[in-house]
């Protein structure tokens, strides 16, 4: 059978730390960062990535759509 | 091995998701978590799905969203405060071919735009209204809008609305629903992936039933949230949203192929 | 020579509207011009050019759906009087903001609140000064002929587009309501929408990936900017004072009194200066056509010759104003007019020049 494996980009620039799509990740794979952006936002990233199911949740509900998805499917 | 997989991942053929290219790259202007970023990128989402772009004019209205017009990258007309339909209905009128559709807030639409929004409907205008209903007035900081709850707090109902005084919130969508010009109406939210992508789904049907020439005004409302004006951090915005705001303004169609939903 | 017709001004200005190709009229009924919307529904505008008629909900929505065709790109036209002018200032101050050309007429009637139905020149302020919020200004035309309100209307649409702002036809219910005969200009076709592209590439018509996005908007929330935008519309309006200045001069060679009127009043100043001439006082009359820009260059250039000028306006005294803002302390300048819907008579006019300025 054939796992599938997502990863997503959070542009930490743009992030503004609103945590919804946190709430949206079905497999808690965001979290936010202790550092923040230059407008002072704490950032969204991938704290456990290998969790992440490149479902594009986070991407969806992102009201600022800072988040990209990849999604690939691995052999095993 | 952690990064060289990742790497292996990000790469242009697993693309799943991406910002579509029809928001501009300008940072939105609206609060954190504010659902009106969602609401502009999923109607630019099925715009750009549809290849309608050079088809596409928009109005901004006056609120937190009159900027609208610096993140979608389309054609758009900035309206004075609650004339977003009549513009559309100028332009549509004299452009018939053209996809024209209105983005307004709750006091924009249903307070001091209430007759063009009820003559525009009623006239059964070829037009997609989009309506934001987060209750509240926020660009002007949080007063009271036609369709505050009863009870709830604003600065200009610091103790609550008192329906008595200040008259019951607003069902606007159930009132065009009831005009023969309406087509399709609709409430939903954007505040779950699962709610996007249902709301993202009456814009696009609203849009395809603009785009067969069926006649009638669409109009999808978007209950959302107003972190700023509901003084609530994003996510407790959104609970207190489902808390409340849904049992009074409850999702799911209300008209669809001009019939009332039983 | 065109087509001849007799006609009330209302219907000339409607005919006028179809035949200079017009692509949209919104309007709301309003005495004593609702006959404007009414002939153009009689004659089936859009099967004669394919013009869009629609009678709006209120003047709010004439005026922004008027607002929203002007944007992207269409000729369009609303006509009303005095108190739907006055809810049509928000939208007149967004299209002059947002620098959008339309024509507007405002057959005017005695006020001020609902007032009269009858003929009024008391909007001169609301029209000239700009009327709405902020620092605008609109061309402002003056008929004096039902000929006129036909004619204005394409040089309305012409100056409008020229400067991409409002333009509004200052006329009165006497004009609106009178049958003249006029001589009606040909079939002007409307344009494609490829020439509209063309012309108007500011406008709203849907963008292709070969331009970016088309914006209107009158907003610009840095101070600087609103004020880099606001520069430029005064360089416009300076522009137009240099190069659009209209007026007619009657009887001015040998003056030595003038009379200032537009409009219904300057029909019946000249009528006043056949009387006075009779007895023997030489009188002339300045009518401005424009009354922005206002011939003020004109009237100072005759104050060596004149004795004193009277500034007929059914009014208390508005166009008075710019008229001595021409003038200066330099030679008596007095205003007459009847109020509130009556229409001073050519001897009350006489005998005000009389007893302000002759006797004075
Ligand atoms: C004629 C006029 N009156 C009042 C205002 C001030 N004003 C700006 S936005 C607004 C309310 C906006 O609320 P809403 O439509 O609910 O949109 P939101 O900001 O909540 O998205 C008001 C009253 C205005 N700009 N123009
Ligand atoms: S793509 Fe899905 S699994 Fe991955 S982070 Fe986003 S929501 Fe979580
Ligand atoms: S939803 Fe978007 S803006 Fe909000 S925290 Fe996540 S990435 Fe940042
Ligand atoms: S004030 Fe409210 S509606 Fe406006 S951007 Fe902020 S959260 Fe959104």
């Amino acid at each position: 059978m054939a796992k599938v494996k997502g990863a997503v980009i959070v542009d930490t620039e743009r992030c503004k730390g609103c945590e919804v799509c946190i709430d949206a990740c079905p497999t808690d794979v965001l979290a936010m960062s202790k550092e923040v952006n230059s407008k002072g936002y704490h950032y969204s990233f991938m704290a456990n990535p290998d969790a992440c199911i490149g479902c594009a949740n986070c991407a969806i509900v992102c009201p600022d759509g800072v988040i990209t998805v990849y999604k690939k499917k691995l052999d095993q | 091995m952690r990064d060289e997989m990742l790497k292996d991942i990000i790469s242009e053929e697993n693309l799943v998701y991406k910002k579509t290219d029809l928001m501009t790259d300008n940072v939105l202007s609206y609060c954190p978590g504010c659902g009106h970023g969602t609401a502009h990128r999923i109607i630019m989402e099925v715009v750009d799905e549809m290849g309608l772009q050079e088809e596409t004019i928009g109005i901004a209205p006056v609120g937190c969203s009159v900027l609208a017009y610096e993140f979608m990258n389309i054609d758009m007309q900035q309206a004075a405060h609650g004339r977003a339909p009549a513009l559309a209905t100028g332009i549509k009128k004299t452009w018939p071919e053209k996809f024209v559709f209105t983005y307004q807030g709750d006091g924009d639409l249903a307070a001091i735009g209430t007759a063009e929004t009820l003559h525009a409907c009623n006239r059964g205008e070829n037009i997609l209204i989009v309506f934001i209903n987060n209750g509240i007035y926020g660009m002007t900081g949080g007063q009271m809008a036609p369709t505050t709850l009863s009870g709830m707090k604003t600065s200009t109902t610091p103790f609550g609305r008192d329906t008595a005084l200040m008259g019951n919130p607003l069902k606007i969508t159930e009132l065009v629903a009831e005009l023969p010009g309406t087509q399709f109406v609709t409430r939903q939210a954007v505040h779950t992936p699962a709610a996007v992508r249902k709301a993202k789904k009456a814009i696009k049907k609203s849009i395809e039933l603009q785009r067969s020439g069926n006649s009638g005004t669409t109009f999808v409302e978007i209950v959302s949230n107003c972190n700023s004006g509901w003084k609530l951090p994003p996510v407790q915005a959104n609970k207190w949203m489902v808390e409340n705001m849904f049992p009074f303004y409850p999702l799911g169609d209300i008209k669809v192929n001009g019939e009332l939903v039983k | 020579m065109g087509e001849l017709k007799l006609m009330k001004g209302n219907e000339a200005i409607a005919e006028a509207a179809i035949r200079a190709g017009v692509d949209a009229y919104f309007g709301y009924p309003i005495t004593p011009q609702s006959e404007v919307i009414e002939y153009l529904s009689s004659q089936k505008p859009e099967e004669r050019t394919g013009m869009v008629l629609l009678q709006a909900e209120s003047e709010v929505a004439s005026i922004n759906m008027v607002y929203g065709a002007a944007g992207s790109g269409k000729k369009v036209m609303t006509t009303s009087s005095s108190p739907g002018i006055s809810l049509m200032q928000e939208g007149l101050s967004y299209i002059a903001g947002a620098e959008l050309p339309c024509v507007v007429a405002n057959v005017v009637r005695g006020g001020p609140g609902l007032g009269t139905i009858q003929p009024s020149q008391a909007d001169y302020f609301q029209a000239t000064k700009g009327g709405g919020h902020g620092d605008y200004k609109l061309i402002v035309l003056a008929p004096a002929s039902v000929q006129e309100m036909a004619d204005f209307i394409p040089l309305a649409f012409d100056l409008a587009f020229k400067y991409r702002n409002p333009a509004l036809i200052l006329s009165d219910g006497m004009i609106g309501q009178m049958m003249e005969k006029v001589e009606l200009f040909d079939q002007v076709p409307r344009r494609t929408e490829e020439e509209i592209k063309k012309t108007c590439p500011w406008a709203t018509t849907g963008k292709p990936k070969t331009r970016e996005r088309n914006i209107i908007t009158s907003l610009y929330l840095d101070p600087g900017t609103q004020e880099q935008h606001n520069y430029k519309l005064q360089k416009k309006y300076r522009k137009m004072e240099e190069d659009e200045i209209r007026y007619e001069k009657i009887e001015c060679d040998d003056a030595e009194y003038l009379f200032v009127a537009y409009g219904s009043s300057a029909r019946i100043a000249q009528k006043a200066i056949q009387l006075g001439r009779k007895k023997g006082m030489k009188i002339g009359l300045l009518r401005p056509i424009t009354l922005y820009p206002f011939p003020v260059p004109q009237i100072r250039e005759m104050i060596p010759r004149l004795k004193g000028i009277l500034s007929v306006e059914m009014s208390a005294g508005q166009m008075i104003e710019d008229v001595r803002l021409a003038v200066g302390d330099k030679i008596p300048a007095e205003h007459f007019g009847r109020l509130g819907g009556i229409i001073h008579s050519p001897t009350e006019i006489l005998e005000a020049l009389e007893q302000k300025i002759i006797g004075g």
